[in-house]
């Protein structure tokens, strides 16, 4: 029943109020100071390399492509695991050829040196 | 109007407007986070039609993996964060007229046929969804076909990223 979800949008409500409190709270009660340093990109207190809005390395984009990949691969891998008992022979092959396609793939990426960072 | 109903304007509304706010805002980076919104708002609709999964599904993927690819892509491009062009061109008047007509004929397409007249088995939409899901993507007679196209459609994405994005 979708009533199993109620923790989650508790969950929702709650993260969003105690987030929109917070900030409400810091604008009423803080002190406002501009100055420089203070108005500088935030990089875990380093100073800031670069413009904050350069344009990204490709490579990030090839990484996020193959991370959906694989992601939608676990997506159909998990409601046959879940069933693979009752399931016999037929289903495994099955599994063992939608691995195989995606296999080829896998090894292209591997081969073409899209894993690796450089 | 029942619970479900009120809670489905809801999120409907949310869904709505987020969506809205994609197509109209002029910073690229706030329409892809208004597009989280509304992807959240898509995931909450299926948890109220029981389609558990798919919600996951939704999350997971949609809200995990293909925001982030959107970000990273919008990141890629120059000037993200000062944009200077217009939203709109001139041809906008056709595109809205051109987008009414598609909208108006998938509603007539959906009134004709309707869901009940496919010729795939349907999962039944009970509580253990998943190894329905399971036993229907792998028994020959459901959709072996189309799980099977699916790992080829993979594959031609992977091949393809890496070709497009890779070094030459």
């Amino acid at each position: 029943m979708a009533i199993e979800f109620l923790p989650i949008a508790i969950l929702f409500v709650l993260a969003i109020a105690l987030a929109v409190f917070i900030v409400f709270l810091g604008s009423i009660f803080g002190p406002k100071r501009y100055i420089n340093t203070k108005m500088m990109p935030y990089e875990s207190g380093m100073t800031p390399i670069g413009p904050g809005t350069r344009r990204m390395n490709v490579r990030f984009y090839l990484i996020a492509v193959l991370f959906i990949l694989f992601d939608i691969e676990v997506i159909f891998f998990l409601p046959w695991a879940v069933v693979f008992r009752s399931l016999g022979l037929f289903a495994l092959i099955e599994m063992l050829v939608f691995i195989g396609i995606l296999l080829v793939g896998y090894v292209y990426a591997w081969k073409k040196g899209a894993l690796e960072w450089e | 109007m029942t619970g479900m109903d009120s809670l489905f304007l809801i999120f409907a509304v949310i869904t709505l407007i987020s969506a809205f706010l994609v197509v109209t805002t002029k910073n690229l980076f706030h329409a892809a986070l208004w597009l989280i919104m509304t992807l959240f708002g898509v995931a909450a609709i299926y948890v109220l039609l029981n389609a558990f999964y798919l919600a996951v599904i939704q999350v997971i993927v949609y809200i995990g993996a293909i925001a982030i690819l959107m970000i990273f892509a919008i990141m890629l491009t120059q000037r993200v964060m000062n944009p200077s062009g217009r939203i709109f061109n001139k041809n906008w008047i056709i595109a809205a007229l051109l987008g009414a007509f598609m909208f108006i004929g998938l509603v007539i397409i959906s009134m004709q046929t309707g869901a009940s007249k496919t010729t795939l088995p349907q999962i039944s939409g009970q509580l253990d969804t998943v190894s329905e899901l399971g036993q229907a993507l792998v028994s020959p007679n459901a959709y072996v076909i189309p799980f099977e196209v699916a790992s080829v459609l993979l594959l031609a994405a992977l091949i393809g990223a890496i070709f497009v994005s890779r070094k030459r």
